[in-house]
């Protein structure tokens, strides 16, 4: 066995901590060690050349990098054996980056613990064995979880492709939370004249099959051959008769607080969620209808001339066959009330971003009109930034799209309601983006004032006449290094993003993780962010953490591409890593046919052994720890592998 | 850092959570204590009794088994395997005359890295407090 030892410097990242010299010194004296070399970076072409020059010069037959994690670039230097003609499973990583030299305060202890990671690597190295990655052919299919602007566009995009997308949304129609906003900064377009033709061209195309109304229940398989099984809910409304009329609507008694427009005004228990819905079709809300409730009424099958009504309705199964999915499932608005200090909820004129975006739709629950609760016009509005984002009681994070929301609505205020007074009370002004600057400088251009400070709390007990009847924001303006008070008519809340209620489950059902702030984590936050740790799901949009509308379509874009890269090659490969059966060590007890996941594992009927069924097995080891007779192995994760490795450090 | 008493650990690291955890300690440069030595296995359910008791044998002073939170498995169930076989290991450990604080089972998902940090660190000095572990020399004695 010859093995060749490179200990990358990765520019001062490790050689800053860990003396690289004597590692590689202490390496070139290990057993069956060839060759060992030190270089500036592995990573780079000339340091991967080196490698490759001396398994031809040396005629090694394994190699260790001892770099970065392998997390990283264990690919890169599997591909680069395999050029010189050595198989990419004799390549062994120590991470010396990672676990010694970015987290070792003492450089005399990470040089000898980078020696010992090095020693485990190459006692394991000598003991691997060549392997093949298993090709799985990849089902012409995807599957894209959440119809708003992301799962829209990544649907779009892989069905012009001509290949089937089914798309599911869990409400009654697509759009998400798009559909609800008025304008969209910083062209001030449209958000539904935008949106909308976009919900009706991935509804008509022939390759998307729209599962509105339903969900994901479970899932199983992996890349290139998902099982996904999805129930629709009842509408109690047949959608194949229904033809949006909304008389129904107008003749049903049952009222319930439309969720649409965030419960500021009531819609009935027969309803269609927007004018714009897609599909527009009826359905009716168990709680509030009077039949489903107290056996009475029926007054939607009198008036509906389709036929549609359907009280018997059942939540319907489907199981599906996808070869990748997209996750788009977004975000969910922070709750005001949890920051007491702005009295959301107690006083009827402190709204939320979301509420005035309704507010000022013109098919809002006001029409267009920005209004206080009596009906008038406020005279002075105050929108104050960051609610739920950027504070240790809430959540430390940016939500990115508050400052432009906040300058969008200034805008808007002063173009709805002549000579208002706008305030923005900001911490720090995050106007990055294409236009975006150009925009906040036309804001400040049209009169809002600007106030530097998160406003401590607000009151509505006047200390003088002027603040009589007003809501008063108490805040410092630190500019001026001085509290002030600020009397106003009513204020914004501009609420951050959070993750959706439902992305802990979503998390579960599709084996993705989710960071600490419960948004889905990305394969590499650099390198492959609409990746997930799990081949084959792919995260798009809010989901994934705040971003706008123009990011989350760029996201949905790219992970549509990642599906649609899965899908045209036809095959994925899976790692080699197969649990292997030793047929004269196997007694047949069967102790490991119940502990593996997948039913990979079978009793032969003839021999009455254990047998692996290796387009099930996935390779996770727990038969190997479970067989009493030390029977099973793991490829990849042998045994006397992991022992090797434990030897090295131990040595 | 001259300890009289350097003690060596074996961690077992899933690699879908609790490796990708330890990565991220080392991303946001985490400072740590050397003493905790990562060993990547597919899955914490990989970890058989007998590799962590060879882990004591060859000279290990502690053995650190991590993996996926309970529900978040890669392999769907992998972790609670683990907790099971871990919890008769135990047993069996502590009869060996082996330190309760010598072994121990920590779900670390792939975003808490600063976890990862705190348990290497909590660890280390609490089995830096009851010293080398001599199972090694002594075995070899009775060989």
């Amino acid at each position: 066995m010859k093995i060749g030892v490179y200990v990358c410097h990765c520019g001062t990242n490790i050689s800053g901590v860990v003396d690289v010299q004597k590692v590689t010194e202490y390496a070139s004296s290990l057993p069956n060690v060839a060759v060992a070399r030190d270089y500036k970076y592995m990573c780079s072409e000339p340091g991967q050349n080196l490698i490759i020059e001396d398994i031809k010069k040396f005629g090694l037959d394994g190699v260790v990098v001892a770099a970065c994690s392998p997390t990283m670039h264990e690919p890169t230097f599997q591909a680069a054996v395999f050029r010189a003609g050595m198989n990419p499973y004799m390549f062994q990583m120590a991470s010396i980056r990672e676990h010694v030299s970015w987290v070792t305060q003492d450089p005399n202890e990470a040089t000898e613990k980078a020696k010992r990671l090095i020693e485990a690597a190459v006692f394991r190295d000598a003991l691997q064995a060549p392997l093949e990655k298993r090709r799985i052919p990849v089902g012409q299919a995807v599957l894209v979880v959440g119809g708003g602007i992301a799962g829209i566009e990544a649907a779009l995009k892989v069905a012009n492709a001509g290949k089937k997308v089914y798309l599911v949304e869990k409400s009654p129609s697509i759009g998400g939370h798009m559909a609800q906003f008025d304008k969209t900064f910083p062209t001030l377009d449209c958000s539904q004249c935008i949106l909308t033709p976009k919900m009706v061209e991935v509804a008509r195309n022939p390759n998307v099959e729209l599962l509105d109304y339903s969900e994901v229940k479970n899932i199983s398989g992996h890349v290139g051959d998902f099982k996904v099984t999805v129930v629709r809910k009842p509408r109690y409304v047949d959608s194949t008769k229904c033809t949006g009329c909304g008389i129904c609507s107008t003749k049903c008694p049952g009222k319930a607080p439309d969720e649409f427009n965030l419960g500021m005004n009531k819609r009935k228990s027969i309803y269609v969620p927007f004018p714009q819905a897609v599909p527009l079709k009826a359905v009716i809300d168990r709680d509030s209808c009077l039949y489903f409730q107290k056996n009475i009424c029926k007054v939607c099958i009198k008036f509906c001339s389709a036929n549609a009504i359907d009280f018997d309705q059942k939540p319907v199964e489907r199981t599906l066959g996808v070869g990748a999915i997209v996750l788009a499932t977004g975000f969910k608005p922070f709750d005001a009330a949890r920051a007491p200090e702005y009295g959301y909820g107690r006083f009827t004129n402190v709204i939320t971003s979301l509420e005035f975006e309704r507010m000022t739709s013109a098919s809002g629950p006001t029409a267009g009109k920005i209004v206080l609760k009596d009906g008038k016009e406020p005279k002075s509005v105050a929108i104050i930034h960051c609610v739920g984002s950027r504070n240790v009681n809430n959540n430390v994070y940016c939500s990115k799209i508050c400052c432009m929301q906040s300058l969008k609505h200034a805008h808007l205020l002063k173009e709805h309601v002549p000579g208002v007074t706008v305030y923005n009370f900001f911490i720090d002004l995050r106007a990055a983006g294409k236009g975006y600057e150009e925009f906040y400088r036309r804001v400040m251009e049209e009169g809002t004032i600007m106030v530097r400070g998160r406003p401590a709390y607000i009151t509505d007990v006047p200390v003088d006449a002027s603040e009589k009847g007003k809501l008063v924001l108490v805040a410092e303006d630190t500019v001026l290094s001085s509290v002030r008070r600020y009397p106003v008519d009513m204020v914004i809340l501009s609420v951050g993003l959070e993750a959706s209620d439902d992305a802990k489950d979503i998390a579960r059902t599709f084996t993705c993780s989710r960071t600490a702030d419960g948004f889905f984590l990305e394969k590499h936050p650099k390198l492959a962010p609409v990746a997930t740790p799990t081949a084959g799901v792919f995260i798009a949009g809010a989901c994934q953490g705040p971003k706008d509308i123009p990011e989350s379509v760029a996201q949905a874009a790219g992970a549509a591409a990642e599906a649609m890269s899965i899908m045209v090659k036809g095959y994925f490969e899976l790692d080699p890593y197969l649990a292997r059966i030793n047929e004269e060590l196997c007694s047949g007890c069967g102790v490991c046919l119940n502990l593996c996941p997948y039913n990979a594992l079978e009793r032969d009927p003839q021999t009455g052994l254990s047998k692996v069924v290796e387009e099930l097995c996935q390779g996770c080891g727990a038969c190997v720890a479970g067989c009493p007779s030390n029977a099973l192995d793991l490829d990849g994760f042998k045994t006397k592998q992991v022992e090797a490795e434990m030897e090295g450090i131990l040595a | 850092m001259s300890e009289p008493q350097k003690v060596r650990i074996v961690a077992f690291l899933c690699r879908w959570c609790s490796y990708a955890g330890a990565d991220l300690a080392g991303v946001n440069r985490t400072k740590y204590l050397p003493n905790v030595f990562p060993i990547k296995v597919p899955c914490s359910a990989r970890m058989d009794p007998e590799l962590v008791l060879k882990a004591f044998a060859e000279g290990a002073d502690g053995v650190l088994l991590a993996g996926c939170h309970p529900g978040d498995c890669h392999y769907l169930r992998g972790n609670y395997k683990a907790l099971r076989r871990y919890n008769l290991l135990k047993k069996f450990v502590t009869q060996m005359g082996i330190e309760n604080d010598r072994l121990r089972l920590e779900w670390i998902s792939a975003s808490e890295g600063s976890r990862y940090a705190e348990v290497v660190n909590d660890m280390t000095s609490k089995v830096q407090k009851l010293g080398p572990l001599k199972w090694r020399r002594e075995i070899a004695i009775e060989a």
